[in-house]
Parts: C-alpha cells; sequence; structure tokens
C-alpha cells in the first residue's frame, strides 16, 4: 500500500513513464542507443572483414557495395517478386487459420482435444525434413513453397493463440457477463483483446518460421527467389552478393515483425504505445 | 436534526417497507463446505444496506448470488417482485479488483456497459462523461487504467455501475484494495453520491467502521455456516460533514456493539 499521501489528481503513472525521455542525457535517447548498437556491429563486421577472418568472408563496406548493385540491376527486386508471393499468401493464411484455431480450441473443449495434440507434435518435429515430402506432393511450385511457410508459421500461432485464450482475464469475463455481454462480444471485445498481447507475440514467431520456411524451400527444393539468388552468389564465389541477399532477407523479416508490434501497439492494445 | 436512536433488531413491521431485493431460502454448499443456509432478507428500495461479517460467512457469495454471477443451490431472489436467475439490466456490479479493461481509456470503461448494450457511441460517451465528472475523474477521460492510482481505478468502476443506470447497485468490498487515504475520501464521496443518486446500494464489507460509517442498515453475518445474525440500523445524521460522524457518539456505539457481537467468530 502507498506511503505517500496521494491526491485525488495525481496519477500513480503519469510521472514515471513520462520523464524518461525529457531527463535522461541525448546519449541515453532509445534512438541513439540504437543506431549507436547498429554502428557498432558494422564497424565490428568491418575489421573482421579485413582481417580476414575467412576468404568467404566480405567486409561490410564491400555488402553494401554489392547491395546498391543487386538493386540496381534489378535481381534482387525480381528475386524478391517470386519469393513474396508464397511467403506474403502462407503468413496471411496461417495468420487468420492460426488465430481462428487457437481462439476455437481455447473455447471448446472438444476442438482442444482433437488438434491441440496435432500441432504440439507438429511444433516439436523438425518440420524441415518434411519440406522433401512436401515437393514430393506438391511439386516445385507456389503451393509448395506456400504450405512449407504454412507448415512452419502454423503451430506456433495456433499454440499461443490456443493458451492465450485459455488463460484469459477471468475477472473480466466475469465483468463481462455481470454487464450483459452475449458470448460474441465476450469474444470480440475481451478475449481477442486480453489475449493479443501473447497472440502477437506467436504471431512475430510464425512469421519468422515463415521466412525460414520460404528460404528453406528455396534452397532445398525450387531454386527459385532469394534462395536461387544465395545460391547462385555462392556457386560463383560472389560472397559479397551472398551476404548482400542473406541481409537482405533478414532486414525484411525484422522490418516485418516491428510493423506487427506497431499494428499490436495500435490496434488492440494502445495503452502500451509509446511504453 | 434527526434523532439519533438506535435501533436494534430486525426493523419495525409496523412502517410499509418498499422492497426492491428479496432474498428467500437461499443456500449455498461448495464441495462439503457449506457456505450459506437460509437466508432470508430484505432490501429496501434507496438504502444503502451492508452485508459484514467475518470472512468465510458467504457475503460476496450472498452478493453475487444476487448479481446472477453464482447460481445458488437453493432458495429464489427477486428484484422488484420478479424472480432472476441471472444478470439483468437492474442490477449493476463493482469489482473487488475493479476489473477494468487495460486496453481501453477510462471512457470507454466507463461506458462498456452501454456499448454492449448497442447505445450509440455519442450517447454512450455523453453518459460516461456525465458518471465520470459525478465520480471526481473529470479530466482523466482518455487516461488508461494503470495510470490511476487504485482509488481512480475503483472511481471507475463504480462509474461504470452508475452509468447503466440501474436500480441495484452491488459492490464487493470496493475498497479493499484501495489505501487508505483514498478510501476515507471514497467513503465521504459515496455518502454524497447516495443523497443524489435514487439508488439501492448493496455493500460488501469487512470493516465494521466502514459499514456503520455509510450503511442505512447493516447486515450482520454469522460463519460457518453463512446465516444472518442480526440486522442494525445505525440512525447517523450524515446531512452534515461527513468527518463529523466518525466523532458521533452513535457512530462510536454502533462499532462497538458490532465488536462485541462479532468478537467469537474471530479465532
Amino acid at each position: 500500500m502507498a506511503l505517500s499521501i496521494r491526491t485525488d489528481g495525481e496519477a500513480a503513472g503519469l510521472a514515471a513513464s513520462s520523464s524518461r525521455g525529457t531527463t535522461g542525457a541525448w546519449w541515453e535517447e532509445p534512438v541513439v542507443l540504437r543506431l549507436v548498437s547498429i554502428a557498432a556491429f558494422a564497424a565490428i563486421w568491418e575489421v573482421a572483414g579485413r582481417i580476414p577472418v575467412s576468404f568467404a568472408f566480405p567486409t561490410f563496406s564491400d555488402t553494401m557495395v554489392a547491395f546498391f548493385g543487386l538493386l540496381a540491376d534489378g535481381s534482387l527486386a525480381s528475386a524478391y517478386l517470386s519469393t513474396l508471393q508464397p511467403l506474403v499468401l502462407g503468413v496471411v493464411l496461417s495468420a487468420f487459420l492460426g488465430v481462428g484455431l487457437g481462439t476455437i480450441c481455447g473455447l471448446w473443449r472438444t476442438g482442444e482435444w482433437l488438434l491441440i495434440p496435432v500441432f504440439i507434435v507438429l511444433q516439436a518435429a523438425p518440420v524441415a525434413a518434411f519440406i522433401p515430402m512436401v515437393t514430393f506432393v506438391y511439386g516445385i511450385g507456389m503451393t509448395a513453397k506456400t504450405l512449407a511457410v504454412i507448415i512452419l508459421a502454423l503451430p506456433v500461432i495456433v499454440l499461443n493463440t490456443y493458451k492465450a485464450v485459455r488463460n484469459v482475464n477471468q475477472s473480466l469475463l466475469v465483468m463481462c457477463r455481470s454487464f450483459l455481454g452475449t458470448p460474441w462480444q465476450t469474444v470480440a471485445k475481451i478475449i481477442l483483446p486480453d489475449a493479443s498481447p501473447v497472440i502477437f507475440a506467436g504471431l512475430r514467431l510464425g512469421v519468422a518460421a515463415g521466412f525460414v520456411g520460404v528460404v528453406l524451400a528455396e534452397l532445398l527444393i525450387t531454386p527459385t527467389g532469394i534462395g536461387d539468388l544465395i545460391t547462385f552468389h555462392r556457386s560463383r564465389a560472389d560472397y559479397a552478393e551472398m551476404y548482400a541477399t542473406i541481409g537482405s532477407i533478414i532486414a525484411l523479416s525484422t522490418l516485418t515483425l516491428v510493423f506487427l508490434q506497431w499494428v499490436e501497439a495500435r490496434v488492440f492494445r494502445p495503452e502500451k504505445r509509446g511504453a | 436534526m434527526r434523532a439519533t436512536a438506535l435501533r436494534n433488531g430486525p426493523s419495525p413491521v409496523s412502517a410499509p417497507i418498499d422492497t426492491i431485493v428479496e432474498v428467500r431460502g437461499i443456500s449455498k454448499t461448495y464441495g462439503n463446505v457449506e457456505a450459506l443456509r437460509g437466508i432470508d432478507l430484505d432490501f429496501p428500495r434507496g438504502k444503502l444496506t451492508s452485508l459484514l461479517g467475518p470472512s468465510g460467512c458467504g457475503k460476496t457469495t450472498l452478493l453475487k448470488i444476487i448479481a446472477g454471477l453464482i447460481r445458488a443451490d437453493g432458495g429464489t431472489i427477486a428484484i422488484n417482485g420478479k424472480t432472476v436467475s441471472a444478470p439483468g439490466p437492474e442490477r449493476a456490479f463493482v469489482f473487488q479488483d475493479f476489473a477494468l479493461m487495460p486496453w481501453a481509456t477510462v471512457l470507454r470503461n466507463v461506458a462498456f456497459g452501454l456499448e454492449l448494450r448497442g447505445t450509440s457511441r455519442a450517447e454512450r460517451e455523453e453518459i460516461a462523461r456525465r458518471y465520470i465528472a459525478e465520480v471526481g475523474l473529470a479530466g482523466f477521460e482518455d487516461k488508461y487504467p494503470h495510470e490511476l492510482s487504485g482509488g481512480m481505478r475503483q472511481r471507475v468502476g463504480l462509474a461504470r455501475a452508475l452509468s447503466v443506470d440501474a436500480d441495484v447497485l452491488l459492490l464487493d468490498e470496493p475498497f479493499s484494495a484501495v489505501d487508505e487515504q483514498n478510501r476515507r475520501k471514497f467513503q465521504e464521496d459515496l455518502i454524497r453520491l447516495r443523497t443524489n443518486q435514487n439508488k439501492t446500494f448493496i455493500f460488501v464489507t469487512h470493516s465494521i467502521e466502514e459499514a456503520v460509517y455509510i450503511s442505512d442498515r447493516i447486515v450482520l453475518l454469522s460463519p460457518r455456516p453463512g446465516r444472518v445474525s442480526q440486522i442494525i440500523e445505525p440512525e447517523i445524521d450524515r446531512s452534515g460533514d461527513p468527518e463529523r460522524i466518525h466523532r458521533d457518539r452513535h457512530y462510536l456505539d454502533t462499532v462497538d456493539e458490532i465488536w462485541q457481537g462479532l468478537k467469537q467468530y474471530v479465532e
């Protein structure tokens, strides 16, 4: 219990949250610290490349030059055109299907017994081993790549959503019932917003796994897109280009995750904006 | 000034009492623990009645049965003469743990009961703003619960219950998670609110002082199994300065008397 005498007009959390940005010195600003972190990484990379650690390890500057070269000659764009289609399709399908199935399993016992064991096994399995099998059945086209994305992304999304829905704040459920909420209102206005932090944690893991899935599929089975670009430059010993391609897909994956976090704060948990 | 005589025992049957909530033969058992046995109670309209008793006397269980949130094993609850077994629009609940949605602003939290009923956004926000001001939170409409102190959060819970315009407000130990200074202030405000709002309050508390301070009527429950042991009507003049009540002789006598009665249940 608070010992200080608090007047009514005083909001407890306000001072703590707003003072951080203003009282710290400029070098403690989050933006500055993040830029320093990236710069330090680039510097270490540059030094390691110049030593060199390995003849197959380009410097940071060479990699950046190669990156802009790949941008300029259009090979990066055409590779992404072929990679992004199955990736986006697979991730979007996994997101909707995963959140939907997870919610059903969280709310409905029979669904839980039917489906959750399958996803627990799928999550535990080294799913990459399925990818050659997927190719065997669906060939080397778009379907196989999309399936590879879904196989990797779906289990974690379903399981996180299921856990979040199952562990929803009981007192808010009672509150909703006492104010005459219908079952649909309870799901839409209480359960999903309350579960959204854990659901989004699952979505972030799922999206990251989806990137793994599409690159694996392109490296293992269908020599197209980003996977093909990586293989191609490796075979020609264009290591700077190879690293630039790998770096670009890492960057894209990171940006996607940041975007997801932004959507979450914006749409579902506005109280966490700026936190 | 009103006569400040202290009357004990059941209320006089001579005066016709307008009963809004009737509790008849309510019993509830959890496993092999008998929480409530044969509770018969009438709650008069427009009064604040406290359910008071040591822990384990089933006071919160009884309140939640009246709210329709827990099903009784036997007996009936009637509101305005109609038997009920589920939550209804004529009752609104204030929760011990506030039960506010952390992702919603004060305004949306207060308007939530109306939102669930399908009231248009403009209308429900206008109503919510009025009650936010009523409980002393004007200016905090766009804050989130985590930005408020415990006392302010419970004011949001109270404003939410007020804004659905129920006849009966059910308060489950609303101040137990609020610090002492805020609790005092809140109790004073509740006394003021009661005179402005023509509502029936049913209030669960384990604090004797709190019950005597704010109640028109105190129902004492004894534990294991929960039963009505006594009904007390402290006639304390609450029209003047609420601070004065704490020094009122009848207030102090009533507190002492209830304590003497409850002592036997405290190990």
